[in-house]
């Protein structure tokens, strides 16, 4: 059973996914999601080498909920800078923000994260994993936008991968 | 009622954007920036369907924008990929 | 009735927003001066105008008795994409040296991915 379904989460997500394109609920569907969900883990096996760990299903929930509403409402701080701020006034920095998480998964989910919160932009990862460069649109004070970072998303993401 | 009205702004904002768009992509300063312009004309366009297909009250549209979604992402990471190492795939 | 015009209103109002919201994307695109800055604008505003009509749409079909799942797997996969591309854009313009050029040290003692000697996997 474990090697015929190595990542058993991602072949339910694989399944999902499937009937989610398809868009109809018929027992051909079905048939065609199990296989897709059993042949797509096996064959990418090799670049999955770990089972990335959940801890907290339900915190990541309602992170999920909480990151959704700061886009809308970051959208707008972001909409009046573009429309209304006269072009030298725009001070944008770069930020680098230390990483205390360590698992890949929360790394990658913490820089989709800025990314998708207006104002600020992941642009690349040090070499050796320990640090995010992050360009924001609009910070008179960098270490203020670290801060919020840090606090606001990696600590929450502390708690549900570590 | 009015949203006939509200998709007709909608579409008229998602059009102006791609003209918007066209005007930036013949006259961007960069590759890098060609390339975020076609990015963001995806986006526009998967918008553009979406409102179509509500216009025409059926759901078929979606699969197109489905498509153009998948497609979108690709050729934007392929752009910069080859940008970035010299070739797309090692 | 009253049910109907609320929604009707809401819904006009969820599209006439993102509409706008993509509108300030492609602007933004045109009016920023900096490179790096004009990666901020289309990335989410765009965004947000798609999921307007997404939400719409699925709404819109609903009343009408069609149960769509597109539209969900649509706003999924531009939530999952949107940063991914944008990150490559960042390194793109990091390595050709458009992006703002005094780039802050990682405090770790190594250098940032993009511009290491030898670059791991983007």
């Amino acid at each position: 059973m474990k090697r015929l379904f190595p990542h058993p989460y991602l072949s339910l997500t694989l399944i999902a996914l499937w009937f989610l394109l398809v868009n109809q609920l018929k027992i051909g569907s079905l048939v065609m999601a199990i296989i897709l969900g059993t042949v797509i883990p096996l064959v990418t096996a090799a670049w999955w080498p770990n089972r990335p760990r959940v801890r907290h299903p339900f915190r990541l929930a309602a992170y999920v909920i909480l990151v959704l509403w700061d886009v809308i409402v970051a959208n707008f701080q972001v909409a009046r800078i573009v429309l209304f701020m006269p072009r030298d006034r725009i001070r944008s920095n770069w930020v680098t923000i230390p990483l205390d998480l360590t698992s890949p998964e929360a790394i990658s989910l913490l820089a989709g994260t800025i990314t998708m919160t207006p104002g600020t932009v992941t642009s690349d990862i040090s070499a050796c994993g320990r640090a995010l460069l992050v360009h924001s649109l609009h910070a008179p004070d960098p270490g203020a936008v670290r801060d919020e970072i840090k606090s606001r998303y990696e600590a929450r993401l502390k708690r549900i991968f570590e | 009622m009015i949203l006939p009205y509200a998709l007709a702004i909608f579409l008229a904002c998602i059009v102006l954007s791609l003209v918007l768009n066209i005007w930036r992509l013949l006259t961007a300063p960069t590759v890098t920036d060609r390339i975020l312009t076609l990015d963001t004309m995806t986006v526009n366009a998967i918008a553009l369907v979406v409102a179509y297909g509500i216009w025409a009250g059926t759901g078929l549209y979606l699969e197109i924008a489905v498509i153009f979604a998948l497609t979108g992402f690709v050729g934007s990471v392929a752009y910069c990929k080859y940008l970035l190492r010299g070739s797309i795939i090692e | 009735m009253t049910f109907a015009l609320a929604l009707d209103l809401f819904l006009s109002a969820i599209l006439i927003g993102g509409g706008l919201f993509a509108l300030v994307g492609s602007y933004g695109l045109l009016r920023l001066p900096r490179p790096m800055q004009r990666l901020h604008a289309p990335t989410k505003a765009t965004t947000v105008g798609v999921g307007a009509a997404l939400v719409v749409s699925a709404l819109d079909l609903a009343g009408q008795g069609q149960v769509s799942w597109q539209e969900g797997l649509i706003t999924l996969f531009l939530l999952l994409t949107a940063p991914i591309s944008a990150l490559f854009l960042a390194k793109t313009l990091i390595l050709r040296g458009e992006a703002d050029p005094n780039l802050p040290d990682p405090g770790t003692g190594q250098p940032w991915a993009t511009l290491a000697e030898e670059r791991p996997d983007p």
